[in-house]
């Protein structure tokens, strides 16, 4: 594919200058594709010979649109219209007044259209009233309005935390599949906790949450020795790694006198003790707890680890270039562990958030959610950052919030999420594409007017060249 | 070049200088052979358990009816152990003094333990061997197929943590156009064709965007459930008769069929199982024999010096991932044309992650990798089994043994799993 001739529209080319840290056979591969650093590094790289800062400096409101264009927020955007796009052609590909219309599209084509549109439109509606604002229950008070945007923070906040988790491993070049495992083991940790000691109020529930982060950061500290140790892929160990974790779990939650609720015969726990539940913060009717406040306070202590910590700082110099750093003397190893550490010990916190604010009545082996797979679209969406992570977690937050709205007023399945989902990273991950397809300028390419202009220069040193 | 002086030479006085010998020791073989010997001597003698197992050995179509095998718990177990002790021993002799003894040694000792294994965990009851080894082949079709489809790409230099999707997308695919169209046959086409479009998804973005495989490979797991969850709900849940495909027929081969014990589990299967027979000594043939596998290994391992020659790297590298999604692809139409009948939500249930294990587990070699999925796949009909006659082991714990296995091997404990030197690497022409 590589090989053929380069036309104007071939967005290889940029992608190819595009591509950040860690060369192509330094042991640590570049996971994270798009962070903004590397987007800052990559460009000053891509501003181009002389001859076109010239021409720039002549345009600069032109290049100033394209340095904005060609920035991540609005690939971010872009990648995001472009999967609701997606999402809506496949709701109304779906919808059965569609499909009855369309046996006689050719005909009437405005029912055709009609329907798609009242079909998308009405999902996406309800995707908004669900997340966002209940405007059909306005009159039912300011409470009933805004209870879906608590909604939305609340299944934000584990997203939060896993986000976080994997973010801190991108930043060291590391790729943390294993969320499930480390939440499971979180939760088991805290769940265990919770219902089997008598603690003061306040007391219990920070002891719960603290063995869950411990749990996690085990979990994930075992796969960073693997990977340090042994040099087994991260990828290939979180895996299996949250395999065993599933399986043990299962056989922990369905033996009686380990994790069984007694008297149950299902694979579930007993419920947590009420001084092991995090409160809701603002009371009934919102679920909103005060897990939420944790995964900011983590999103903060996240922020000032990856960058104002000296272990941060060694962190980021893996990150770029793994063996530049052992040259500068770091302990890449046991960097790798700690990072790992850190990254299960996220995890740790969406696990234990789990099972003391979203289930309280007793936790089975699905505890996770999936969250932990979330956690890497969140994370990706939000450019590996702490903060473009809590944003990305809001956004993810609302989706879910809105997605069993949506599944219980328009019919539509939440499973239409994760393929929103899936197309945001697909699109976010390679920027080329979004600018082929929005006709944006590729950065590093020269624009349309540029290479106009430089034609007409030349044109004219080759004229004046023929006169003289 | 006064370096090179000494070999050009070397011929001449060959017969008078003793050339250096390296002798390289290695000692993981036996350690992990006197580890196991030390799993069974702990579960036949300290936690033996009384009574006899009876394998039986024999089916109802038989050429000739084998006996049952009575065996008693307690001194099968202290004979194999002792057998088992011996071999280790012997592995201990051959890495002390360099030699290799081929790969006969890990296969019986591998027999002797599960023989040991099932005697323990079967005493008292029956345990229908041929039985067993039907859901042994059943349970592995898909991971083989799968398999190769990881080796296919990875030799080429692209890391599939797809074959998930490329399972399910077919799965999907398989039933809805097989019900639609009425012909199983096109049904098993078009799932190798869904799978090739994943493949292609993969290729596109890992060959031309440049994108981390990994990443690409997790989101396509993750869109194409999300895909096949919503097309479910919204469409198949609604019409049944597109989720209904009529089932490949099994198609007993004469003869062969009434061979004891491996003859149904082997030669009473669907087209699809008889296509596997080809396909994987194929892709061995192919890999090792011909141009194209030279080519195939060459840009996984070097592409830089591949191009040099001449080869077009990432046109190959996007047709040969195309082509292991169409044989996972086979895999996936397992799943609704001949295991299950229909298809539902998630259907490969992490499947897809084990055949990748047994892609790192088998080397990237394509028949260690079908030997690997064969014991994943023994391994949960084993669970099945021991579920149905009441184990003294926990089922999670069989469960989990293909994972906690790789990753043993990914370790370095067992074997050595080396990935080809640019999997995951994209390759930009300089």
């Amino acid at each position: 594919m590589n090989d053929r001739p380069r036309d104007a529209d071939d967005p290889m080319e940029p992608a190819a200058q595009q591509r950040p840290g860690g060369s192509p056979d330094s042991g640590v591969a570049p996971a994270v594709v798009h962070a903004p650093e590397a987007a800052e590094v990559a460009a000053p790289a891509v501003v181009v010979p002389t001859d076109d800062r010239r021409v720039e400096h002549e345009d600069p409101w032109g290049s100033a649109f394209r340095r904005i264009m060609g920035g991540n927020l609005v690939m971010a955007v872009l990648a995001i219209i472009t999967s609701l796009v997606v999402g809506g052609i496949l709701i109304a590909a779906t919808d059965e007044r569609v499909q009855e219309t369309s046996g006689y599209f050719f005909a009437r084509p405005g029912d055709t259209l009609a329907a798609a549109w009242d079909a998308v439109g009405g999902a996406y509606w309800a995707l908004f009233q669900g997340s966002i604002l209940n405007v059909s229950r306005a009159d039912a008070g300011f409470a009933q309005l805004i209870k879906p945007l608590t909604d939305t923070l609340n299944f934000a906040t584990p997203l939060i935390a896993a986000g976080l988790g994997v973010a801190i491993a991108f930043r060291v070049g590391l790729f943390n599949i294993g969320g499930r495992g480390q939440m499971l083991w979180a939760a088991a940790a805290a769940g265990w906790v919770g219902y089997s000691f008598a603690l003061p109020p306040v007391l219990h529930v920070l002891v719960a949450i603290a063995a869950g982060i411990a749990a996690g950061a085990i979990w994930g500290g075992i796969a960073g020795a693997f990977k340090a140790y042994t040099g087994a892929h991260e990828v290939i160990v979180t895996i299996m790694l949250n395999f065993v974790a599933l399986w043990f779990i299962t056989w922990m939650l369905r033996t009686p006198g380990l994790l069984q609720n007694p008297g149950s015969n299902n694979p579930i726990s007993p419920p947590m003790a009420e001084t092991a539940v995090l409160p809701s913060i603002f009371g009934p009717p919102f679920i909103l707890h005060w897990g939420f406040v944790l995964s900011v306070a983590a999103v903060i202590f996240c922020s000032w680890l990856i960058n104002r910590s000296n272990i941060g700082f060694q962190f980021r110099a893996v990150g770029y270039n793994a063996n530049a750093a052992l040259n500068a003397g770091m302990d890449v190893k046991r960097l790798t562990v700690y990072a790992m550490l850190f990254a299960g010990g996220f995890m740790g916190l969406a696990g234990a958030q789990q099972v003391t604010g979203a289930v309280t009545t007793g936790f089975t082996s699905g505890i996770d959610a999936g969250i932990g797979f979330d956690a890497i679209t969140v994370a990706l969406l939000g450019g590996s950052t702490p903060w473009g992570t809590f944003f990305a977690g809001l956004l993810f937050g609302a989706f879910k919030a809105g997605g069993f709205r949506m599944q219980a007023a328009e019919g539509v399945p939440i499973d239409i999420i994760l393929v929103v989902q899936s197309f945001i990273v697909l699109f976010i991950a390679a920027p080329p594409l979004v600018r082929a397809m929005f006709g944006l300028p590729q950065p590093g390419r020269k624009s349309r007017r540029q290479l106009r202009d430089e034609a007409a220069i030349a044109d004219a040193t080759k004229a004046k060249g023929a006169q003289s | 070049m006064t370096a090179q002086q000494p070999t050009t030479q070397a011929p001449a006085q060959a017969e008078t200088v003793e050339l250096e010998r390296a002798v390289v020791k290695h000692w993981k073989a036996p350690i992990s052979y006197a580890v196991l010997t030390l799993v069974a001597l702990l579960l036949t003698v300290v936690l033996g358990r009384d009574g006899s197992a009876t394998l039986r050995l024999a089916s109802s179509g038989d050429l000739f009816q084998l006996p049952d095998a009575v065996l008693p718990a307690r001194a099968t177990g202290i004979v194999i152990v002792i057998l088992l002790a011996a071999l280790t021993a012997l592995s201990f002799w051959a890495a002390a003094t360099a030699r290799r003894l081929g790969v006969w040694l890990p296969i019986v000792f591998g027999v002797l333990f599960v023989v040991a294994f099932l005697t323990w965990a079967g005493a008292g009851s029956m345990i229908p061997i041929a039985g067993l080894l039907f859901a042994t082949v059943g349970l592995s079709v898909p991971l083989i197929l799968g398999a190769m489809g990881g080796v296919l790409s990875e030799r080429a230099g692209v890391v599939n943590i797809a074959i998930e999707a490329q399972l399910l997308g077919g799965a999907f695919t398989g039933a809805v156009v097989a019900s639609a169209t009425g012909s199983t046959l096109v049904g098993v086409v078009a799932a190798m064709l869904a799978s090739v479009l994943v493949s292609m998804v993969l290729a596109v973005f890992a060959i031309r965007y440049f994108v981390e495989q990994v990443i690409v490979g997790v989101v396509l797991n993750v869109l194409v459930a999300g895909l096949t969850n919503f097309f479910y709900s919204s469409v198949l849940t609604d019409n049944p008769a597109l989720n209904s495909p009529v089932r490949l027929p099994k198609i007993p081969i004469p003869l062969l069929e009434s061979i004891p014990l491996i003859g149904p589990a082997l030669f009473k299967q669907t087209i699809i199982v008889y296509a596997m027979y080809v396909i994987v000594p194929l892709i061995a043939w192919g890999l090792f024999k011909t141009t194209w596998g030279l080519r195939l290994r060459a840009i996984g391992e070097h592409p830089m010096a591949a191009d040099t020659v001449g080869i077009k790297v990432n046109r190959l590298r996007f047709w040969n991932v195309a082509l292991a999604g169409a044989v996972a692809g086979l895999g996936g139409a397992y799943f609704t044309l001949d295991s299950n009948g229909s298809f539902t939500r998630e259907m490969t249930a992490g499947l897809g992650y084990i055949a990748l294990a047994a892609v790192i587990f088998g080397q990237w070699h394509p028949i260690k990798a079908t030997l690997a999925a064969l014991l994943f796949g023994f391994a949960s009909a084993l669970q099945q089994t021991l579920g149905a006659i009441g184990s003294p082991v926990p089922s999670e714990f069989m469960l989990m043994l293909p994972y906690v296995i790789t990753l043993l091997a990914v370790a370095g404990f067992i074997g050595r799993s080396r990935p080809p030197a640019a999997s995951g690497k994209p390759y930009v022409k300089q």
